[in-house]
């Protein structure tokens, strides 16, 4: 039995057998789910860090006799010290920017659904996409592996930023082989992006069925796709600053490090490089990261703004533009991150004024969605509830961002909690709505049953008030001048007043992340036991909502289905009913 | 009438759907999107070589005139292997396959004669003491860039060697299309052209010159 890999994509036999079906599969939405399930996990042990973290920020000094079992280099006596807590701090960006918010909207979510909306039976490549899962998992374990090994996680920060990261054991514990493990888990990951990437954009281009024109496009395949593009051009960045870090730790190059280093008392024996280097090749790549991390959620937001308000989306070509617009202006900002890295005051002014024309697209989509709302008949649905969520938490995100775009603020603010804030409200929080929108919207496409809309609504409203108390106040310790990376500021006098604020923030913290169990237990019980849901249960236009519940191995059961209209046709004057299905025929409508 | 517009819209464009838009199969589309992502990376490697030669005022420059004709003959042998690849896609399109596959098999002896020399250039070169972390000249870096900028190129070579090895063989036994060639042709094209700016770049702009 030969496979006919080389010459047809389009041959869809039900794989037999648990591993091929479920394990190695090649089948899109089984992929798509085990990226949704890594993140899943990776998400619940980043959560468990910040936990750690915040613990200690609003009680420092406290024993905590499991944390010694648990590590007892890292904290002696169950007190952590300064250099654990930013090894928790390095682990939890690293985990939830690439393996959580990297993962689940565009990976999973567009795995499962790209292919489905635009009426193909499977990705373009199928066996690439089971690779770029399996680096991925690769990826994650070698990141965790670091936990393990002498000396501990890396203490560097998810930036990376050298010489710290480039200099050895020496340079603080967990910089020895922990940070090898870092730096080779980043560059895998970028190897499992180009190829996720490259996949998403040929499918997007070759596989769309007859019918499904660029501007039919539903606004998530958009976002996908121009999100595909941010990856397949940023991540071979990364890849080759990964590569020049790991060859500066392991065979002795100096690319990062400069001359006359001393550190920890000795003087170190490299010269020429410079950190400015990396600086600017990872924010290359970390701000259209950024973007990576929320234009998915934006896409998601779009379409369930426009299924639950029962109106087209407002502005349907201004969106998609200013998706690209986004995605286009997210290559030329990078220097924002660098205000205070030595820069020319005159690229800093450049940088400045790119960085607030993303203002604009922005806007844009703002505006939009507050459009599609107005005079909506809302259904107001969990999906609905946190896509809603998703638009205020981009808003209170986007804002603090006009402050942190100008150098002369910047100046102040960088390093200190008001850019916590800012990325945690607007590429964190905002994301993970955008997330849970997508789960609570597809889970009854995936799963065939619904999840509890009570127990969702709980989750919802606990959440939202939940990361509003966490990151507002941060805003304000910004102000206050309290520095970010620091373990605990008791030492520090003009500080004496940030202490009750931050037990107030890790307090809204448990909480927050309590109410996550509720969707941790809706989501496995709901599996099993959820409503039964029909094939389309939000009466929504798009493909995914025409075929059986879970989707059948090759989607479309062999017949390509054809698209005759756009993809939020909602309260069409004189149809029949207040949706039209992207695959219906005949105009039920009546012109005069 | 709403509804005529429609249909002829469905049928009017490349882009409206059920078609590949580009008119090539998508492994093709899947190559040259992988060629992109791959230039971002060599364009990495050579903006970080760039930036850490201007920012040491004293790089050396140690290629002698028969450093320079020794890396011109590699440029000569890898050129005239795209060259010897273009012959080979041409006569894989007219399913002559033999000759597609003599074709292929020169392109891969380019190739390999461009390794060996390649091999013979960094064995001279170590034999000099330059290492990725030391050189007899001066700033360490230059033997670092040296080597990763080369190194990676030569690993896409060796790649694209083995790769057009595997197409020689699927396409003689008509396993392969023609598009398979094709498509490995845009991987050896591209391998040549990134050595079209690595030459330069690192061997000419190095050259040592006389006092």
């Amino acid at each position: 039995m030969t496979e006919a890999v080389h010459v047809e994509p389009v041959v869809h036999q039900a794989p037999q057998g648990f591993i091929r079906k479920y394990i190695f599969s090649l089948d899109h939405k089984v992929i798509g789910i085990q990226y949704y399930l890594l993140a899943l996990f990776s998400v619940m042990v980043g959560m468990l860090l910040s936990v750690l973290m915040r613990f200690n920020l609003a009680w420092p000094g406290t024993e905590v006799p499991i944390l010694e079992t648990l590590f007892p280099v890292g904290a002696p006596g169950g007190i952590m010290t300064p250099e654990f807590y930013l090894s928790l701090m390095t682990m939890h960006g690293t985990i939830m920017v690439f393996f959580v918010l990297t993962t689940a909207p565009q990976s999973g979510f567009g795995n499962y659904f790209l292919p489905l909306q635009i009426g193909a039976p499977d990705m373009a490549f199928p066996t690439l996409n089971m690779l770029s899962f399996w680096i991925t998992f690769v990826s994650l374990l070698v990141l965790l592996a670091a936990f393990v090994v002498t000396g501990g996680a890396p203490i560097s920060g998810w930036t990376g930023y050298p010489p710290l990261s480039a200099l050895g054991e020496i340079a603080g514990p967990g910089l020895g082989t922990g940070q090898t493990l870092w730096v080779a888990s980043i560059a895998l990951f970028c190897v499992a992006s180009l190829l996720g990437a490259l996949n998403f954009i040929t499918t997007t281009i070759d596989l769309r069925t007859k019918g499904m024109s660029m501007m039919r496009l539903p606004l998530t395949v958009w976002a996908w796709f121009v999100t595909a593009i941010l990856a397949l051009l940023a991540f071979g960045v990364l890849l080759a600053a990964g590569v020049l870090l790991l060859l500066d730790r392991v065979v002795g190059t100096s690319f990062f490090i400069p001359a006359g280093l001393v550190v920890s008392d000795q003087m170190i024996n490299h010269k020429g490089g410079s950190p400015l280097l990396w600086q600017h090749l990872f924010w290359f790549f970390g701000h259209p990261e950024v973007y990576i991390a929320i234009l998915p959620g934006m896409g998601v937001t779009s379409q369930i703004l426009s299924t639950f308000a029962r109106k087209p989306i407002f502005g349907y070509r201004a969106m998609a533009y200013a998706i690209m617009a986004i995605g286009l202006v997210s290559f030329i900002v990078w220097g924002h991150h660098m205000f205070l890295s030595g820069m020319s005051p005159y690229s800093a002014m450049v940088f400045s004024l790119t960085t607030t024309a993303v203002a604009v697209p922005s806007a844009i989509k703002t505006f939009n969605w507050l459009g599609t709302l107005w005079g909506g008949r809302v259904r107001f649905t969990t999906a609905m509830l946190f896509a809603i969520g998703f638009v205020s938490l981009f808003v209170t995100g986007g804002v603090s961002g006009l402050f942190l775009n100008q150098p002369s603020v910047d100046i102040y603010l960088h390093d200190t909690y008001f850019v916590v804030a800012h990325f945690h409200m607007i590429m964190g929080v905002a994301a993970i709505f955008g997330i849970f929108a997508a789960t609570y919207y597809w889970f009854p496409k995936m799963f065939a049953r619904h999840l509890s809309e009570r127990l969702g609504k709980i989750h919802f409203w606990i959440t939202f008030v939940g990361v509003y108390s966490i990151f507002m106040p941060m805003h304000f310790l910004g102000v206050m001048g309290n520095p970010r990376r620091y373990a605990e500021f008791t030492a520090f006098e003009f500080l004496a007043d940030v202490v009750p604020i931050h037990e107030f923030i890790s307090i809204a913290a448990f909480v927050t992340i309590g109410a996550q169990l509720l969707f941790a237990v809706n989501f496995f019980w709901s599996i099993a036991r959820g409503k039964i849901a029909e094939i389309n249960p939000w009466s929504a236009t798009t493909l995914e909502w025409t075929v059986p519940s879970p989707p059948p191995h090759d989607n479309f059961g062999g017949r390509a289905p054809v698209v005759h209209r756009g993809p939020y046709e909602y309260s069409v004057p004189g149809a029949s009913r207040d949706f039209i299905l992207q695959s219906e025929p005949e105009m039920k409508v009546v012109h005069q | 009438m709403a509804q005529s517009q429609t249909e002829d819209l469905t049928l009017s464009s490349a882009w409206s759907g059920g078609a590949s838009p580009y008119a090539m199969v998508s492994k093709k589309l899947g190559m040259w999107l992988f060629i992109v992502s791959d230039s971002l990376t060599f364009s990495a490697l050579l903006v970080a070589y760039s930036y850490v030669r201007v920012a040491n005022q004293d790089w050396p420059k140690p290629f002698e005139w028969a450093s320079i004709l020794g890396a011109s003959i590699m440029t000569f042998c890898l050129l005239s292997s795209s060259l010897t690849m273009v012959m080979a896609v041409a006569a894989a399109q007219r399913l002559e396959r033999k000759k597609a596959v003599v074709w292929l098999l020169a392109t891969v002896l380019g190739g390999l004669l461009f390794i060996l020399l390649h091999a013979r250039e960094w064995i001279g070169l170590i034999h000099e003491g330059v290492t990725p972390f030391a050189n007899p000249w001066g700033v360490p870096l230059f033997g670092a860039a040296f080597f990763t900028l080369t190194g990676l190129h030569m690993t896409h070579v060796t790649v694209g060697v083995l790769y057009l090895v595997v197409i020689a063989w699927g396409f003689g036994s008509a396993r392969f299309k023609p598009e398979d060639v094709e498509v490995s042709g845009l991987y050896w094209h591209f391998v040549d052209l990134v050595w079209m700016f690595i030459f330069p770049m690192v061997y000419l702009l190095s050259a040592k010159t006389v006092a």
